[in-house]
C-alpha cells in the first residue's frame, strides 16, 4: 500500500518517541523537528533505494547526517524506507545493536554513510563527497543536514567557505532551524543570528522554507534542484519547531535529549496517528 | 657492525613528495589536499601534474580532514598534508570520528614533526603526535627514518586499506636506506645483529642509533639494532626476540617519552619478558627555538646520549 507523506511522517514520529522511550535515552526534539523534510528527502527526492544504496554512493544521491544525535529520525526513515527490518528499531541504543546512540558505520547499518555525533564534521564530509562526484563525472547530488545549534561550530564555517571556493554546486546542505539547543534558545546561548545573511555572505544560494509544510518542502527541493550546476552550493534553511507533533515537547529545549516516561509516551501516541504499524517493542 | 653509507642529506618530507608524485602517475584514485602548506609538504610536483586531483583547502585543517573523509568514502585515496601539530592535536576529534571510527581510507601526511623543526619554536614542534595518533583505533602510525624509506612508506600507505599517519621532518638528514626498498607496514627492520644491548630507534634517531652502535662496538659492546618505522602496528615478535637475546633495551625517538615508541615497547615487554630499559626521548616538556642539531644535542637526542643510555644498562 502507498502511504502519503504525512502518513509516513506521523509513523516516523511515533517511532521516534517509542524508540527513545524504550531506550530510556536519546534525542526526540530535533528528530521531530526534522521529520517532515527528511521524510520528503528519503521518500521523494533522493534517487537512492535500499536496493541500490552503497556506501561509496557512485551513481546515486547521497545523504550525510552531520547532527548525529537525531539518529532516531534517521533510523526510522531508513527502516520505513526498507533499508532494514522495522523490528530492528526496538534495538536502538541497546548493547550489540547496529542502531548506535549516534550513527556509526562500524556494524554496517545499511543507509549510513558516515559516523556522526561529534558536531560540525558532516558538512566537510559532504563537500568531499560532492567533489569526488565531480572528479568521477557522477551527476548526482549530495545532501547534508546540520543542526542550527551545530552551526556554532567553527568547522561549519570553514566548510562554508570551502564549498563556495570550490563551487560545489552539486551539494544541497540543509539546516534544521528550530531555534533550540541543549541549554536554551540558539539566540540566548550563542547569538546564532541571521543564518540567511551569514550563508549568503559565505557565497551560498539560500532557500528558506517551512520545514513542516509538504507543499513548501516540495517547492524548496525543486528550487534547490534548479540551482544545481550554477556555480554555488545551496543551503535550505528549514523553519521548524523543536519537538513538532507532540504538544508537550514542542517549542522547547527541554526535550533535546530527554526520554519521555511511559505515561508521556502514551500521551504522545494519542497525538500521532499510527499509519504503517508500530514496531514491536 | 654493518656499514651504512650516507648518500647525501635529504629531508624526509621530500621523500613523501617523491612518493606522492609517483602515486599520482600510477594510481588515479590518489588525491592530495593541503592546508596552505603545499610547498612545505613537497606536494608541488603532484599538484602541477594533477591539478584536478589536488585541493588547496586553506588554513582550515578540520575541514580538510572531513573533505578527505568524504572523498575516501567515494573510493578515492586522499593524502592530507600539513605540519604535524596541525595534522594531529588540532584535528584529533575529526580524525577520530570522520576517519578512524568511520573507517575512511585517509592518509595523514605530517611534516615538520619533532624538535628538528628548529627555529619556529615550541608552538610548531610537536612532540606528542605519535602518542595522539597511536591511541586511535584503526590508525597505522609510520615514522620513517630517511628520504628513501619515506618514499617507500608513502607508496605502502597508498596500498594499505585504512587510515595511516605518516610522520616526516623538516631538515635534511642522512639518506642511507636502499633506494629500491619495498616498505612492509608492521615490519621491523634489523640494521645490525648483536648480543649485548638492543637499540630500537625510529625516525631521525635511526641514523644517530647507527652512529651509537659503531661507538659501542668500538668499546666491545655489540648492538642488536632495530629500525622501527611502523610504530603501530608494532612488530612485537622482533622486539621480544631481541629483548630476550640481549636483556637490555634502549629506545630512541624524537618525541616525548609519554605516548612514544618507548612506551609501546615497554608495554609489550612488560607483558612478555620484562627487560631493563632506557628512554632516549624528551621528558614532559616543550621545545624551544634553535638550530636542529643544537636542539637535538640540548634535549639529549643524539648518538652520544644513546651510547650513554646503553652503557648505563650494563
Amino acid at each position: 500500500m502507498e502511504y502519503t507523506l504525512p502518513q509516513i511522517a506521523s509513523q516516523v514520529r511515533r517511532d521516534i518517541v517509542q524508540m527513545v522511550t524504550a531506550a530510556a535515552s536519546g534525542h526526540p526534539g530535533g528528530s521531530l523537528s526534522s521529520t517532515d523534510f527528511l521524510t520528503y528527502l528519503f521518500f521523494k527526492e533522493m534517487n537512492v533505494t535500499p536496493e541500490t544504496w552503497r556506501r561509496n554512493g557512485f551513481g546515486l544521491d547521497q545523504f550525510f547526517l552531520s547532527a548525529g544525535h537525531i539518529s532516531p529520525v534517521l533510523y526510522s526513515l531508513l527502516a520505513r524506507r526498507g533499508y532494514f527490518p522495522v523490528e530492528e528499531l526496538a534495538t536502538f541504543r541497546r548493547f550489540g545493536t547496529r542502531l548506535q546512540g549516534h550513527p556509526s558505520v562500524e556494524k554496517g547499518l545499511p543507509g549510513v554513510n558516515q559516523a556522526a555525533g561529534s558536531l560540525g564534521q558532516g558538512l566537510s564530509v559532504g563537500i568531499g563527497a560532492a567533489l569526488a562526484k565531480k572528479m568521477s563525472g557522477d551527476p548526482h547530488t549530495i545532501f547534508v543536514l546540520v543542526g542550527d545549534g551545530e552551526s556554532e561550530e567553527g568547522q561549519i564555517w570553514e566548510a562554508a567557505m570551502s564549498a563556495a571556493h570550490y563551487r560545489v554546486d552539486n551539494l544541497v546542505a540543509m539546516t534544521d532551524w528550530n531555534h533550540q539547543q541543549i541549554d536554551g534558545t540558539t539566540e540566548d546561548v550563542a547569538g546564532l543570528g541571521d543564518l540567511r545573511s551569514k550563508w549568503e555572505a559565505f557565497g551560498w544560494s539560500v532557500i528558506e522554507a517551512d520545514g513542516h509544510d509538504f507543499g513548501a518542502i516540495e517547492d524548496a527541493f525543486s528550487r534547490a534542484r534548479s540551482l544545481k550546476g550554477r556555480g554555488k552550493p545551496v543551503m535550505i534553511l528549514w523553519h521548524t519547531e523543536m519537538g513538532h507533533g507532540v504538544d508537550f515537547m514542542a517549542g522547547t529545549c527541554k526535550w533535546h535529549g530527554k526520554n519521555p516516561s511511559a505515561e508521556q509516551c502514551a500521551e504522545a501516541m494519542k497525538q500521532l496517528e499510527e499509519t504503517m504499524g508500530d514496531f514491536a517493542l | 657492525m654493518k656499514e651504512y653509507i650516507d648518500t647525501g642529506k635529504k629531508d624526509t618530507r621530500s621523500g613523501f613528495g617523491a612518493g606522492l608524485a609517483e602515486l599520482g602517475n600510477t594510481n588515479d584514485r590518489v588525491v592530495a589536499l593541503t592546508a596552505d602548506l603545499k610547498g612545505s609538504l613537497k606536494m608541488d610536483e603532484f599538484a602541477a601534474a594533477h591539478p584536478e586531483r589536488f585541493f588547496e583547502v586553506g588554513i582550515a585543517e578540520a575541514n580538510m580532514v572531513g573533505m578527505a573523509a568524504g572523498m575516501a568514502i567515494a573510493g578515492y585515496i586522499p593524502f592530507i598534508g600539513t605540519f604535524a601539530n596541525f595534522a594531529t592535536a588540532r584535528v584529533m576529534d575529526q580524525i577520530r570520528q570522520s576517519v578512524c571510527y568511520s573507517k575512511t581510507n585517509v592518509k595523514i601526511a605530517a611534516s615538520h614533526a619533532g624538535i628538528t623543526l628548529g627555529e619556529d619554536g615550541a608552538t610548531h614542534q610537536t612532540l606528542e603526535d605519535i602518542g595522539i595518533m597511536r591511541m586511535l583505533p584503526e590508525m597505522v602510525v609510520i615514522n620513517p627514518c630517511d628520504y628513501n624509506q619515506t618514499k617507500a612508506a608513502t607508496l605502502a600507505a597508498a596500498a594499505w586499506d585504512g587510515p595511516v599517519y605518516l610522520r616526516f621532518g623538516r631538515p635534511g638528514v642522512p639518506n642511507f636506506t636502499p633506494a629500491d626498498q619495498k616498505f612492509e607496514i608492521g615490519k621491523a627492520i634489523k640494521l645490525n645483529e648483536g648480543d649485548d644491548v638492543t637499540i630500537i630507534a625510529t625516525g631521525h634517531l635511526v641514523w644517530e642509533a647507527i652512529q651509537a652502535a659503531k661507538q659501542l662496538e668500538d668499546q666491545g659492546v655489540t648492538v642488536d639494532l632495530i629500525d622501527i618505522a611502523t610504530i603501530k602496528p608494532l612488530d612485537k615478535d622482533a622486539v621480544i626476540a631481541s629483548a630476550r637475546k640481549t636483556g637490555r633495551v634502549v629506545v630512541a625517538e624524537e618525541h616525548l617519552i609519554a605516548g612514544g615508541l618507548g612506551e609501546v615497547v615497554a608495554g609489550v615487554l612488560a607483558a612478555t619478558c620484562p627487560t631493563p630499559m632506557r628512554f632516549v626521548a624528551i621528558d614532559d616538556q616543550f621545545g624551544q627555538s634553535g638550530k636542529p642539531a643544537e636542539l637535538m644535542a640540548a634535549y639529549g637526542l643524539d648518538a652520544a646520549h644513546i651510547v650513554e643510555a646503553a652503557l648505563s644498562l650494563r
